[in-house]
């Protein structure tokens, strides 16, 4: 199957090559980080992780997104998004590919990287977050590629598949919980020290992640034949709205603990990610453009009208995405290190060569993810399933589009 | 199975045998544990949990302590890298933030602006050691916790989970902020991406001596096994009204100061 990736068109190619040449370019950046070590990033002794693990913990719920699919899929067995299953399976292991990545470019002695295994300590959540993220990986390598083969040759699923990914769905609430574990377990992190902050991770990631899986899945079906079913698009926009209220419902339950008890270390962070705190207000336009889109695209999504608006949809998911990443992947974490040990501040801000490194992963990972959806929808393009129709209708939909012409 | 791989086989299980003994002597000759040499120092100061009782009366200015931090950190080969990004076994720090947890409205302005010696708490339940992914950190038998420079990867998991900020990181090269004509040879320098901390000096404890900062102090630190009464640190908890930093967070640190 892997030989679809290398039959494309010159758009196809355009693209693979735009994204090789900037993993290169960006890839100078690393290995000038690899010469001269972190002291390149914006780093420091009081802000001692930054974008990259911050980036590494919005990709983990990316990762995990692909579960509100298949959940709904092999439990529920909700037939409209049998043809969406393979790219929510996709995504996690392009999404897992950049989590590794994100590790790899954030630790000091990377080729040490194998002591974790060497040396195996349980009692290290790092260590479980390995264990958890690549074994997510292999699963979903094996449940996407055998079920995706198994259907190009019009044979019926083996029977180990479903134990497979039965064990997938439960594995993808695991990633994202121990990936909360390595925050929520530290004594003296007030912003990171609530047991919320799991559920907290579960739901935005179950938010984003269907938000981004879903608008590459149109973007796909702007270069392609593919077209998804317009019921399975609605169920999927319900999930998110659900997720990202449950989401917000969760960080306001935070503002309500930190501010009625009226304790300082918890009130700490919120303050400073929103007012400011002595002097330094770098994240306060943030996070309130934070909260302002949080709004603006629960306003969006939760009124059928709109959310099933499948024009609106794209701009209302890019604002929840936006959003929800201003949330995990820059204020969690450097609210979670402000106030510092000593209740100062110290800011932190991304530098140049960390930005570009960043990318740099940002762009395997689409690499990754382009190849892999580029196989998928050839298969269903030779299969003639969700299949665009001249009038518009996927071929899941059945509307008759005779009827409509 | 032919004649020579047979021959090979039999010679690598032998070796491998030996191999697995040679070690376990070496365990029993070294029953400290952790750093302890191989053959015992008749020198060697031991202890159940060493600690440290800080007098803030008397360390209470920049002036008293920069000397002992220039001690330390000539000791041990520390740069002094002028950055956020800086190495520090021992400093000074306000009292806000050494006590952000005792910030009391209206209080002693003597005490309010003295300055406190921080270094690592050597806690009793401490979080780094918890969190390594690579036991690159670890407690000693005698409650020291320390650190393997060549088995530390380097992701910075222990200094997010140490509340105290004892922990400085190798953003870049260390060597470069150093006087390589003053190094001390005694004691290794570390490389870029590792991190690194105070030790309570066990090479000096390994050789009968005191730590350096408590050998510099005037008699204003008195360091000791924290589980013998006798121990002058003990003493000094028992004639003195002493606090710890955050103790709420359970990490029970071995440093006390007295107020």
């Amino acid at each position: 199957m892997l030989e679809r990736a290398l039959k494309g068109s010159p758009r196809y190619y355009g693209w693979i090559g735009l994204l090789l040449v900037i993993i290169a370019g960006c890839g100078t950046a690393y290995i000038y980080q690899l010469l001269t070590g972190l002291k390149i990033t914006g780093m420091s002794r009081d802000v001692s992780w930054g974008f990259y693990i911050a980036q590494f913990t919005y990709l983990v719920g990316l990762a995990a997104s692909g579960v509100m699919i298949v959940l709904p899929y092999y439990f529920h067995h909700y037939k409209k998004f049998k043809h969406m299953v393979i790219f929510g399976e996709f995504m996690a292991i392009g999404a897992v590919v950049m989590c590794l990545g994100f590790i790899v470019v954030d630790i000091g002695q990377p080729q040490r990287m194998l002591n974790v295994l060497l040396n195996p300590t349980p009692n290290s959540i790092l260590f479980w977050d390995m264990v958890v993220l690549n074994g997510y990986l292999l699963l979903n390598i094996v449940a996407g590629w055998v079920s995706l083969e198994t259907d190009r040759l019009r044979l019926p699923h083996p029977g180990w598949l479903k134990p497979v990914v039965y064990t997938s769905i439960i594995w993808a609430f695991s990633i994202h919980t121990v990936t909360a574990f390595l925050y929520q377990g530290l004594p003296g992190r007030h912003y990171w020290l609530t047991a919320i902050l799991a559920a907290r991770f579960l739901a935005s990631a179950f938010c984003s992640g269907p938000a981004i899986l879903l608008l590459v899945m149109l973007l796909t079906e702007k270069v392609t034949s593919f077209k998804m079913p317009k019921d399975g698009i609605r169920t999927l926009a319900k999930i998110i709205t659900y997720a990202m209220c449950v989401n917000i419902f969760f960080f306001l339950l935070e503002v309500f603990t930190a501010f009625y008890s009226n304790i300082p270390g918890h009130m700490g962070s919120i303050v400073y990610l929103f007012v400011g705190e002595h002097g330094h207000s770098e994240l306060v336009p943030w996070m309130w453009s934070f909260a302002a889109m949080a709004v603006l695209s629960l306003a969006l999504l939760v009124p059928p009208a709109l959310r099933d608006n499948h024009k609106l949809l794209p701009y209302s998911l890019a604002i929840l995405v936006a959003a929800t990443w201003i949330d995990k992947g820059l204020g969690l974490l450097i609210g979670g290190f402000n106030p510092n040990v000593y209740e100062g501040i110290s800011p932190y801000w991304p530098t140049g060569p960390e930005l570009l490194i960043s990318l740099m992963v940002y762009a395997t990972g689409a690499l990754v993810v382009t190849i892999l959806f580029k196989i998928a929808t050839d298969v269903k393009a030779e299969l003639g399933v969700s299949q665009k129709l001249p009038c518009g209708c996927s071929t899941d939909d059945h509307c008759d589009c005779a009827k409509a012409a | 199975m032919n004649e020579s791989r047979r021959h090979f086989l039999k010679f690598a299980g032998l070796t491998a045998a030996g191999l697995v003994a040679a070690s376990a002597g070496g365990v029993l000759a070294s029953s400290g544990g952790g750093g302890a040499p191989a053959k015992a120092n008749k020198e060697t100061l031991h202890a159940t949990q060493w600690g440290m009782v800080i007098d803030t009366r008397k360390l209470s200015t920049d002036e008293a302590i920069a000397p002992l931090a220039a001690a330390c950190h000539a000791l041990h080969n520390v740069p002094n890298i002028p950055s956020k990004q800086n190495i520090k076994w021992l400093w000074s720090s306000s009292m806000e933030e050494a006590f952000p947890d005792f910030p009391n409205k209206y209080q002693s302005p003597e005490v309010e602006h003295r300055r406190v010696m921080l270094l690592c708490n050597h806690c009793e339940q401490p979080p780094c050691v918890r969190v390594c992914p690579t036991q690159a950190t670890y407690k000693r038998a005698d409650g020291i916790v320390t650190m393997d420079y060549h088995r530390c990867i380097g992701c910075r998991y222990c200094m997010a989970a140490c509340p105290f900020g004892a922990r400085s990181f190798n953003f870049g090269e260390p060597r470069e902020y150093l006087d390589l004509t003053k190094l001390n040879k005694e004691y290794p320098t570390r490389m870029r991406g590792v991190v690194e901390k105070c030790t309570f000096c066990v090479e000096r404890l390994e050789v009968g001596k005191q730590p350096a900062c408590a050998e510099a102090s005037g008699g204003a630190i008195a360091f000791g096994d924290l589980s013998d009464p006798e121990s002058p640190a003990r003493k000094a908890l028992r004639e003195n009204y002493t606090i710890r930093r955050k103790p709420s967070l359970g990490t029970e640190p071995s440093v006390y100061y007295i107020i």
